[in-house]
């Protein structure tokens, strides 16, 4: 019994950032590399180590290829909650498995991690290197070396975990139909995948207009989404990307999509739009007058993600994902204001803070049901949708906190 | 803008449906860009073709050489995925429009970027 238990077990030492996506991107990878994710430790929480059974080292390593949540992995011969406890667990680790590390000629050093300073070791492994994670990818992919960034330029560790949620793999297709500066495409096309994207603003897909880096006045021509792949050496998985608006797509009937992975705008820093009815044109397009953007109508923010929702339906192919932020104001959220659609099912859901009030949720999504034109309106038989109105006053409520706080700063100072 | 994006975009012109696809293309500037050979990648692409489109695009460009139809086996012929990856990927349309054949509008492509906004009266609701 001992014996099968200590079979293939591996520790995981994970980075300690980004807590609540580790998990769902350790299961996504496992589960693209064809591992099942099966553990006997019940409670991940904060804690840095993870001991998981995985049926193969080739999976191992696949794993590691991909991760930037874990840092390491090792072969675990043995662990306790004391030295004698190791002892005798390392005494019943199957030998013929230790054999291949112990010629004479090979060196072995002991290395202790511990976690929470205020805790003394828990578990000594004696450490054979598999393979260390791609932490590595953050600093090399980092948002301050890259040339085109815009205001809302994800930060880089967390554009590689939507690629791990969403399973993206070499030869996919991905797609984001709120492409911005393209930062989210990057990611997919490290991993081997052809992007795409379309953006609803003319100047941010073509490279124009003020700069959003401080100290730049214009973008010049080296800034635009292609340019950004080049500068990594990815060039040759940019597709196309084009101005339009994701409310009105303009795709044949079909599914192309492998992977949708988006950041939607919450109109604070980003202004939410769509094309709308009224002529009145912008300020700034005048440079650009065939942009042709009659905007002005405000996306309420529960259609926009209603949207997303049918369109991800429509145009992922079968057991294809769909991951995104989704914002919220926290004292109001509950579970049952994550949209919901027949043909997707909820994978994860894992919360960052954004201030005091706010946080955002990336929600990962995959397509189980074939999309039917009569899926469209089933969200307006469904309760579901009464409670996605609180996200149209998303904008409101951050606008009242930041405004509340800074009358009560100005009353404080005065006094 | 690559004929395979092309392949895929259609007309959302108000009461126009299915008939909006496919787009009319007229290029003013072409440009050939090579881009790495992916046989695997290329194969993927082949079943989501729809042909006639992808031909009459490539005839309107005046490109030789284009398969007329998947051959048997496809996926492990290597000149066949040469000449799709070629048609596919590798002509890019920098300057020019796109024609919604049932209503006539015109979507321009500039710097090789399609603009495909419409107002809202143009488009379905």
């Amino acid at each position: 019994m001992a014996l099968s238990c200590s079979r293939n077990r591996y520790l995981l030492l994970m980075a300690q950032e980004h807590l609540e996506f580790r998990l769902p991107e350790i299961k996504s990878l496992l589960s693209l590399f064809g591992g099942q994710f099966t553990s006997n430790q019940e409670i991940y929480g904060k804690s840095p180590f993870w001991i998981l059974s995985i049926p193969s080292e080739d999976i191992a390593r696949n794993l590691m290829k991909r991760t930037v949540c874990a840092k390491s992995i090792f072969e675990l011969w043995g662990h306790g909650k004391s030295p004698e406890e190791l002892y005798s667990s390392l005494k019943n680790y199957p030998v013929e498995k230790m054999v291949p590390f112990l010629h004479s000629d090979s060196t072995y050093k002991i290395k202790i991690h511990t976690f929470n300073k205020t805790l003394t070791q828990e578990e000594k492994v004696k450490r054979i290197d598999i393979a260390d994670g791609q932490r590595e990818l953050i600093e090399s992919y980092s948002v301050k070396k890259r040339h085109f960034i815009g205001n809302t330029s994800m930060d880089a560790g967390l554009s590689f975990i939507m690629a791990n949620h969403g399973k993206v793999k070499e030869n996919d297709i991905v797609f984001d139909p709120f492409v911005g500066t393209g930062g989210l495409l990057i990611a997919s096309a490290h991993f081997g995948a052809y992007v795409c994207g379309t953006d609803i603003d003319y100047n941010t897909v073509h490279g124009l207009g003020k700069a959003s880096r401080k100290n730049q006045k214009w973008r010049g021509p080296d800034e635009n989404i292609r340019a950004n792949l080049r500068q990594y050496g990815l060039e040759k998985y940019y597709l196309d990307v084009l101005v339009s608006d994701a409310s009105k797509p303009s795709w044949r009937k079909g599914t192309y999509f492998d992977a949708i992975i988006t950041d939607p705008p919450y109109g604070i820093r980003e202004s939410t739009r769509r094309t709308g009815s009224q002529k009145e044109i912008p300020k700034g397009i005048e440079k650009c007058p065939e942009s042709h953007v009659p905007v002005s109508l405000s996306y309420h923010l529960s259609d926009m993600f209603f949207d997303l929702l049918n369109f991800a339906a429509e145009t992922l192919v079968l057991g294809g994902r769909l991951v995104y932020w989704l914002p919220v104001y926290t004292p109001e959220y509950t579970e049952e204001m994550v949209p919901w659609h027949p043909c997707l099912q909820l994978i994860s859901n894992c919360e960052q803070k954004l201030s005091s009030h706010t946080s955002r949720r990336l929600i990962t999504m995959e397509k189980v049901k074939t999309f039917e034109n009569r899926d469209q309106y089933s969200h307006l038989l469904s309760d579901h949708f009464l409670p996605y109105q609180g996200h149209n006053s998303f904008r409101e409520k951050y606008f009242s906190g930041v405004t509340k706080r800074i009358a009560k700063e100005e009353k404080c100072s005065q006094e | 803008m690559k004929l395979l994006t092309h392949n895929l975009l259609s007309s959302h012109v108000r009461g126009v449906g299915p008939r909006g696809f496919p787009l009319r293309l007229q290029a003013t500037e072409v440009r050939i860009n090579p881009v790495e050979f992916n046989p695997e990648f290329v194969a993927r692409m082949i079943p989501k073709v729809e042909w006639a489109a992808l031909l009459e695009a490539a005839d309107t460009l005046h490109l030789v050489e284009v398969p007329k139809e998947p051959i048997e086996g496809y996926e492990h012929d290597e000149k066949f995925l040469k000449k799709m990856h070629h048609v596919l990927l590798e002509v890019d349309v920098l300057e020019g429009t796109l024609q919604c054949p049932e209503s006539g509008r015109l979507f321009p492509i500039s710097r090789g970027i399609p603009n495909m906004l419409l107002s809202d009266e143009e488009t379905e609701t």
